[in-house]
């Protein structure tokens, strides 16, 4: 386990450092030289990693199949683009140094009260972690205390990011409706789009990807972490052994949300852009792919689905567009009929099989003894 | 009624659709005794446990644990903080875990998040753990996943964990079925020790095994008692002959 916390940290942070010399080291005439765009991309991905990652925590080892984890994505990405927003400032179309210029354009006259503070990147960054987590609060209160679980938590998981993704549609919600926000300039002072805050977003997301995936690791191998296993497989008999299942189950949907969050936050500056189609119930759904993909269950396995079948995306989107949607589906089927463990379930097994070999042979001998 | 009674279960009534599951039934348990419930299918036998537990909420009736602290009013997590144990008759144990984990998660103390995200594993829970390893004979297979027990194995851990749950009273249903009679004898004599120092409540069919226990019998019928005492004055009562013993 030590080990493979080891490989994967060394893994995030090494590949990041890698892409990011080649941006910066490499002359732009060398043939080893990584384009902004691929850093940009790249970033992306670690993003994507970090949702992976929430939806592996509450899918995989608390038993919550959640379809509708972008919900707490988006509402992170949204936290720091009005943040992005407001330091544009009066360098908008309107020049209006205070309103942002969808709102301008809407004719409001004032700032709404739930956008104060948020010309502070701190606020921000807080709210980016704290709505998520509010929400996600609340929702898994209700819910989990009523004991719903399985499919029908899936459905209602799925309704909550159905109907934030029209209310966001709304231009009255003041989140800049259809269009959400973009033309962002910079972020913290550095000019957003250029080569250099590229490489320093996608570095900042790597050290965080890797630092919220020790988070997680520790988390599940704590004895909260044994209890949620439990409850994922067992849930009345842990209510006999006097746990309370629905508290287990809300701690690690808050801090899965939070993650969501945060790597939502990371997103929009790399992107550009957050709009209301973040929370589409397909974003959901895909993220659940990845982390099956990957291995569920397995929180290294989780990143690399998420990286893996983004990769796969961006060529497959490239060069057959019409195709992707197919391609995603037959994975998914591909995966949950061959793969019950993933990718990284056919790697350990891999590695395990020649030493498992004789244990296989002892309890075979045990089964027909 | 006296003080001193651990349980008492007063004119429970369970329906379900219609079908009354427990009728009236009404059953008395001392401190430190062992029972025996037997019945046939649909007596009423695990409907009883459900209520004694909080699974199951009844219609009517009371059911009284200790002094006076009414069971029906609290739920699974409460009850079984208050030191009831039960044991299923499917064995239950966590299949990922490992035997020593199972155990771990079942030990008696704060079943909280906040604690359990920062637990550390102690010297007297590790001790607890060897101790109930060598009770339920288990201790070789400590490190392996519960999942790769035998059924033998799995039942010894199920009740290794209600051991450690360090429960007043223990609800045991059908801890033989499916077990070899070596086993069987050993789950006997291993009950014995623990009514040493709790209640127990086993449910069985095994009538071997019942007779092995040598306790006091409770024979239940259409969810009411039918028959009560021992073994041979239960078995001698030409009402439990005819709806049970007799087929």
């Amino acid at each position: 386990m030590r080990r493979e916390s080891a490989l994967t940290v060394a893994a995030i942070l090494g590949g990041a450092l890698l892409l990011a010399a080649g941006n910066v080291l490499v002359p732009a005439s060398g043939s080893l030289h990584v384009s902004g765009f691929v850093v940009g991309l790249a970033g992306k991905y670690l993003c994507y990693a970090l949702l992976a990652l929430a939806v592996d925590l509450v899918w995989g080892y608390a038993g919550i199949l959640t379809l509708g984890h972008a919900a707490f994505f988006a509402l992170g990405g949204y936290a720091m683009g009005m943040y992005l927003m407001r330091e544009i400032g009066a360098r908008g179309v309107y020049a209006n140094p205070i309103l942002p210029d969808f709102m301008v354009f809407l004719g409001w006259k004032q700032l709404p009260w739930y956008w104060f503070g948020f010309d502070h990147f701190g606020i921000a960054l807080i709210a980016a972690l704290a709505v998520p987590a509010l929400l996600a609060g609340v929702f898994g209160w209700f819910a989990f205390r009523s004991r719903v679980s399985g499919v029908y938590l899936s459905i209602i998981t799925q309704a909550l990011t159905y109907a934030l993704m029209l209310a966001f549609f709304r231009n009255n919600m003041g989140f800049g409706g259809n269009n959400g926000m973009t033309d962002f300039k910079d972020i913290l002072g550095f000019p957003i789009g250029t080569d250099a805050t590229s490489v320093g977003l996608m570095l900042v997301t790597a050290l965080v990807l890797a630092g919220a995936y020790l988070l997680a690791r520790a988390l599940v191998a704590s004895r909260f972490g044994k209890v949620l296993v439990a409850v994922r497989d067992a849930e009345p008999r842990t209510r006999f052994l006097g746990y309370r299942p629905e508290h287990y189950k809300l701690v690690v949907w808050v801090f899965s949300a939070m993650l969501a969050g945060i790597g939502g936050a990371l997103y929009v500056p790399q992107v550009g852009i957050i709009n209301p189609s973040e929370f589409a119930p397909a974003n959901s759904i895909e993220a659940v792919i990845w982390v099956a993909v990957g291995g569920r269950g397995s929180l290294s396995g989780a990143i690399l689905g998420a990286v893996l079948v983004n990769l796969g995306k961006t060529w497959l989107t490239g060069a057959l567009p019409e195709m992707w949607l197919f391609a995603l589906g037959g994975l998914f089927i591909v995966v949950t009929l061959f793969l019950p463990r993933g990718l990284i379930g056919l790697l350990a097994r891999r590695r395990a099989a020649p030493k498992d070999a004789p244990a296989a042979v002892a309890a075979a001998r045990e089964v027909t003894g | 009624m006296s003080a001193d009674l651990l349980l008492y279960l007063d004119g429970v009534t369970v329906s379900f659709d219609g079908f009354r599951a427990l009728n009236a039934l009404s059953l008395v348990l001392e401190p430190g005794e062992m029972r025996a419930v037997i019945g046939p299918n649909g007596a009423g036998k695990t409907t009883m446990m459900d209520v004694i537990t909080g699974k199951t909420r009844p219609d009517s009736g009371r059911v009284v644990f200790g002094a006076d602290t009414d069971l029906t009013r609290l739920d699974e997590p409460a009850i079984a903080a208050l030191g009831i144990g039960r044991k299923f008759q499917k064995p239950t144990v966590f299949e990922p875990l490992s035997v020593r984990d199972n155990l771990l998660l079942a030990l008696a103390g704060d079943r909280s998040p906040r604690f359990s995200l920062w637990a550390r594993e102690t010297v007297e829970e590790r001790q607890r753990i060897e101790m109930i390893l060598l009770t339920t004979r288990l201790t070789d297979q400590r490190d392996r996943r519960a999942a790769d027990l035998s059924h033998g194995q799995k039942q010894w851990l199920e009740i290794g964990m209600l051991l450690a749950q360090e429960p007043r009273l223990l609800l045991v249903d059908e801890p033989v079925a499916g077990m070899t009679d070596a086993e069987t004898e050993q789950t006997a004599q291993l009950l014995r020790e623990i009514n040493r120092t709790r209640s127990v409540v086993v449910v069985e069919h095994d009538m071997a095994f019942v007779r092995a226990l040598g306790v006091k019998v409770t024979v239940l019928h259409e969810g009411a008692v039918l028959s009560e005492g021992s073994i041979d004055h239960v078995s001698a009562d030409p009402r439990v002959i005819e709806v049970y013993l007799g087929r």
